[in-house]
Formats: C-alpha cells, structure tokens, sequence
C-alpha cells in the first residue's frame, strides 16, 4: 500500500437510512492494474464505485483518486479528476436524445471544445469500432440497441478521452461469449498500449482469471480479500470458496489452465 | 509521463518530425495545422515520449493520405499504430442536405401524415378502452378499487388547495370587474348575477378542468410514458395483466368521478370570493346575496356545470393516457408528450365547452 496508488480507500462507510451497506472498507488500487471486484449480489459493488467517483457521499471514510480527495469533493474541482477517467454504468447510462456517435463526442467536445469536426467524427467512429460494434450503430439511438451493444456503446463513450484510469460496473454481463472475450481483450489491449488502470465489477469467472491481476472479494460489508484469483481460491472462507470452486468456478479455472499450457 | 507535457512538430523537406507529448489534449489546436502541411514521405516518432490512440489516430490518418513512411516509433508506439489501423473504417456518408423548399414541403407532409395516425391512434385508444370498461362490468371483480381511491386522491383531494384558491380569486375579479361596469347603470346589485350564473354555468368548472389538465393531465402522460420507456407496460401485457384496466382506467374512472365534485367546490370558492367582494366592496351583506343568489340562479345552470364537468374529466384521462402511451424511445419524447397531453386536453375542453355552450341555449336551458 503505498503513497503512489490510484484509488485509497480507508474507512470507508456507506449507509442508505438504518442499511449499512459498507464498514470499513480498505482498498487500494495499484497504478497500472486491472482490479476486479466480486462480491454477492446487493452487497455493495455498485455503491462502492459510485463512492469513488463521487457520486454518492459516504458517511466516514476517506477516498482518494489519483491523489484528489473525493469525500466532500467540491463539484467544481471534480473535473480536474473526472477528464481522467472513463465511467461504464451497469445500465450504460446512454444519452437518450443523442445517438451512438453523439454520445461518444460529448466528453470529447465538453473538455476539448476546438477539436475539428472532421477528427472529432473519426475519433468517434474509430472508438465504437474497438468495442467491436458495427458501423451503422453510430447513427443509432440507445432505445434501438441490444442490452450488449448498449454496453459496448457505453464503454466506447467510456474510451472516448483516453482516460488513465478506467471504471466498468459489469462490462460483459450481458454479453455473448464472443463478445465478452472481444471485451476482455481490448481492456487487456488498452492496459498494453496505455498503461491504464481499471477498476472492474464483475461475475465472469473468465475475466477474473483471464485479464485481472487482482481480485478484491467484498463480503460482511468489507473487502475481506485482495489478491490474485490463485491465491483467493485457496482462502477459507465460506463464501469465497462456494465462488471460485461451485461448478462455474472450477470450469472457468479448467479453461484458464488448459489456455496457459496451450500457449 | 517523463520529460515535457509539450509537443511540437518540425518540417524538413519532406519529413515531419514530431516531439514531445502527443495526445487528446495537444491536438485542439494541432489537427488545423497538419491539415495544411505540404505533403510528407516520412514521419519521425524518434523523440515523441507519449502518444495516445487519438495521437496515433493522426499519425495514421496523415500517413495514409499521405503515403508517408512512419519510422522511429518505439515497441509500444508500433503496437498502438498498428492497433489504431485495424479501427479505420470508411466514415458512412452524410445525409444529403434537401433544398429549403423540398425540407418544408417534406415537413408538412409529415406533419399531415402523423396527425391522421395520432388520430387514428386516438379513436384506437378510445374503442380498446371502451372495451376494457365492458369487460369490467362483465367481471366487476376486475375493477382496482384501490388504484381508483388512490387516483381520486392525487387528482382530487391532492388539487383542493390549489383549486379553492384559484376560484376564489377569479370569484373576486369577476364580481369586482362586474361591479365597476354595473355601476355606470346603479346596477351594482346585478353583480350577484353575474358571479352567480357565471361560476355555475361556466367557470367553475372550466378552470378546474384547465387546472385539472395541467395537474393530472401531464401527470398521467407522464407517468405512462415513463413506464413505457422502461419497458413496464410490454411486461404487464406478458404477465397478462391489462394496462388498459390497471392503468387507464382507474385514472378514467377517478378523474369522471372527481372532476364534478371538484367543479361544484370550485364554483361554491368562487362565489364565497364573489360575495366577499360584495360585502366588502358594494356594502352588500352576505344574506342578501345569498337570497339574491337563490332568486336568481335557475337549477338548470347548476345542471349545466354538473353535466359538463365528468365529460371534461373523461377527456383529460384519456388525452393524457393517450399521449403516455405515445411515448417511444427517450426522455425528450416524454417531455414532448406530456406537454401535447396538456395542449391537447385545454384545447379540447375549451372547444367543447364552446359547443355546450350553444347547446344548452338551444335547448332553452339559458
Ligand atoms: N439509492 C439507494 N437507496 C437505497 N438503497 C440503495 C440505493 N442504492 C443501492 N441501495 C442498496 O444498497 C445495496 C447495494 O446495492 P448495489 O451496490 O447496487 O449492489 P450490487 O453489489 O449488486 O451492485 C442493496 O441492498 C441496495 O438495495
Ligand atoms: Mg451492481
């Protein structure tokens, strides 16, 4: 745990009326790293992650991104952060009224407002092609996508300002399994090319094993566990172990091996 | 992130030699600049320390009109190039721009078009509802009483203060208004008339069906349309559950049943706010309107208010209903709906009441 990480969490406490949703949670996000994060459903991933970019006020605890303090976070300031980050909501959170390629261009034209129209097109154009969509989306709108292209088309809007530091609430639920490893190879990609940083929420057993360094377990209203997939599977708890060693589990740690030896 | 956050760019004879620090954030003033260079045959990334996918977007762009060569880029560089190539695809072509007259022509058309469907749509709405209101007397034990209760709540009992209020006041204006033209003849007297026969036979109930329109008009739009766009309503229709008698008719129901009751409050608010102008202004005390008021208005005009108000009440329902269920796509739709809910139903009352106007004297009930 040292000064240079991305993301500090300490002590970090949420509460929505007399549900405490997290205690105490400690996590640190190492620059460069694609963290993933797992945990039940409803035990807080998602509240977590809008902790950290500032979209929900915890009740304790000190959160730092990139070194700025995110707790109490004047909103004017929050843009020194947020041009450095790339958001995927669970439900992508597309601008309705605007089509695919409009959403791509609105973090590109709200913090760099000169850039030409000509290059701001093909800036658009080319991210929606590394989320693997068609061509003919740019032109349509969120209410005409599928559940995964919407995805796709908030993680391209995600992309779109080359952001250090990258968040996916569940970048491939939803996905069929091409897409899916299409998804886990450009985030592996993009770490290649950009040295970025992502902090991931996700269920697939795949991806944890195939493209996350570490794995942060979030159980008991705290990060029980950080470490890499391997070592997880070999902690005793009960939950943990009914995660990575249920039929899925095993599967997923099958495929991973049988891709190591292969290669 | 070692040396300079700066970039800048010289030109040799036909090499571009690039240094520094190329990224999204250095290519606002950049992309004009290269737009105008004289072409080029090599592009030197030796001393570029870092470079994102929209720098290596440039650079590709630039080498590939120009059939330049691109050397000195480091592995990492090398990877993003090859990466950023492999997203080129032809941009799809703009739309044509239609000439002035064509676009105009072509927005009327559409326009025509749309409104025959809205109506066609309408009487659709109204005949499925017709059928939903046969079915529930079919199987009375179909009927939501508690979405009916809770309707007559928001739509009634929620808009009394509001309505009160707005009646008393134009109860006030009408008698004030009255009584500086009827003084002219020493007729302040008949000012009782006029707030009298006007509360009941008119404006009661008209303003408190505009308010009504305005409050749950837009609510009721809005509210379905929302559901719309999240994809509710398709799941009621597979759960099997009706939206036409879970939704739209308890809404129905309760807006015929309230708006009467609401328009006879607002006309009584109206002629307290008359009378009061009266006492206090023309000296006349409150029993003297009030026998004045009995020996004046004719229980036809009350008739008339009472018949009117539950029509008025059915057409914002399902104006409003309508336009929910109109709404496709995005949250400016629902916007656009739920103000059309609002137009349309004031529009529609103000035309009818128009027509019962002439009616009602026809028939003698003046
Ligand atoms: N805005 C909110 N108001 C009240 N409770 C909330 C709110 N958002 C989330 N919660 C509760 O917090 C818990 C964690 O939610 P969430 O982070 O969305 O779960 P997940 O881990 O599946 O992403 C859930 O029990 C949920 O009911
Ligand atoms: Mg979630």
């Amino acid at each position: 745990m040292s000064d240079s990480d991305i993301i500090q969490i300490e002590g970090l406490k949420n509460s929505f009326g007399s549900q405490i949703v997290h205690d105490g949670v400690d996590l640190n996000v190492r620059k460069g790293e694609i963290l993933g994060l797992v945990g039940g459903s409803g035990t807080g991933k998602s509240v977590l992650m809008r902790s950290i970019i500032g979209l929900q006020q915890p009740t304790a605890g000190s959160i730092k991104v990139l070194g700025h303090e995110m707790v109490g976070k004047d909103p004017l300031n929050m843009r020194m952060v947020s041009r450095h980050w790339g958001v995927l909501f669970q439900e992508s959170a597309l601008f309705s009224t605007l089509n695919i390629t409009e959403n791509v261009k609105v973090p590109l034209r709200e913090y760099y407002p000169d850039l030409d129209e000509t290059l701001l097109e093909q800036i658009a154009s080319y991210k929606i092609a590394m989320t693997d969509l068609p061509e003919d989306v740019g032109v349509k709108f969120n209410s005409e996508l599928s559940g995964g292209m919407r995805k796709r088309a908030g993680l391209a809007r995600a992309l779109a300002l080359d952001p250090d530091l990258l968040f996916l609430d569940e970048p491939t639920s939803g996905l069929d399994p091409v897409s899916a490893d299409a998804i886990d190879a450009l985030i592996l990609g993009l770490r290649k090319m950009l040295g970025l940083t992502v902090f991931m929420i996700t269920h697939d057993l795949d991806s944890l094993y195939n493209i996350c360094d570490r794995v942060a377990v979030l159980a008991d209203r705290k990060v029980l566990a950080v470490d890499s997939v391997e070592n997880l599977t070999k902690l005793d708890h009960p939950w943990i172990k009914r995660y990575f060693n249920g039929p899925r589990g095993r599967a997923a740690a099958e495929s991973f091996e049988a891709r190591k030896t292969g290669a | 992130m070692t040396g300079s956050d700066d970039f800048s760019f010289d030109i040799e004879g036909d090499q571009l030699a690039l240094q520094g620090v190329l990224t999204l954030a250095h290519l606002d003033s950049l992309s004009n600049k290269l737009n105008t260079l004289p072409s080029i045959k090599v592009i030197d990334l030796s001393n570029l320390h870092r470079m994102d996918t929209a720098g290596a977007w440039v650079v590709h762009k630039l080498a590939q009109e120009n059939n330049a060569e691109v050397k000195g880029a480091d592995a990492g560089m090398a990877h993003i190039l090859e990466r950023i190539s492999q997203y080129d695809r032809p941009l799809p072509p703009e739309p044509k721009a239609l000439s002035p007259l064509i676009y105009v022509l072509t927005g009327v058309g559409k326009n025509a078009v749309h409104v025959w469907y809205t109506a066609l749509g309408l009487i659709n709405f109204f005949g499925a509802l017709l059928i939903s209101i046969w079915h529930t007397i079919c199987h009375p034990s179909r009927l939501r009483t508690t979405a009916i209760i809770c309707q007559m709540e928001s739509v009634g009992v929620n808009a009394l203060a509001i309505v009160g209020l707005m009646s008393v006041l134009v109860g006030v204006v009408i008698a004030q208004q009255g009584a500086v033209q009827l003084r002219q003849f020493g007729a302040e007297i008949y000012s009782i008339n006029l707030v009298g026969r006007i509360s009941f036979r008119e404006l009661g109930v008209l303003m408190t069906a505009i308010m009504v329109a305005g409050r749950s008009g837009s609510a009721f739009a809005a509210q379905i349309g929302s559901m719309n766009l999240a994809e509710e309503i398709d799941a009621m229709r597979i759960i099997g559950v009706s939206p036409m008698e879970s939704l739209v008719l308890p809404r129905f129901i309760a807006s015929i049943l309230m708006m009467p009751l609401l328009g006879f409050y607002a006309t009584i608010a109206a002629i307290v706010g008359g009378g009061l102008l009266c006492w206090s202004v023309l000296d006349i005390p409150p029993t003297t309107f009030i026998t004045r008021l009995r020996e004046v208005i004719p229980y036809t005009d009350v008739a008339v208010g009472l018949i009117k108000a539950p029509i008025f009440g059915a057409l914002i329902a399902v104006a409003g209903c309508f336009q929910g269920t109109q709404v496709k796509g995005n949250a400016e739709q629902l916007g656009y709906c739920t103000t059309k809910a609002v137009v349309h139903s004031i529009f529609l009352v103000i035309v009818l009441d128009a027509f019962f106007a002439v009616f009602f004297s026809e028939i003698g009930w003046v």
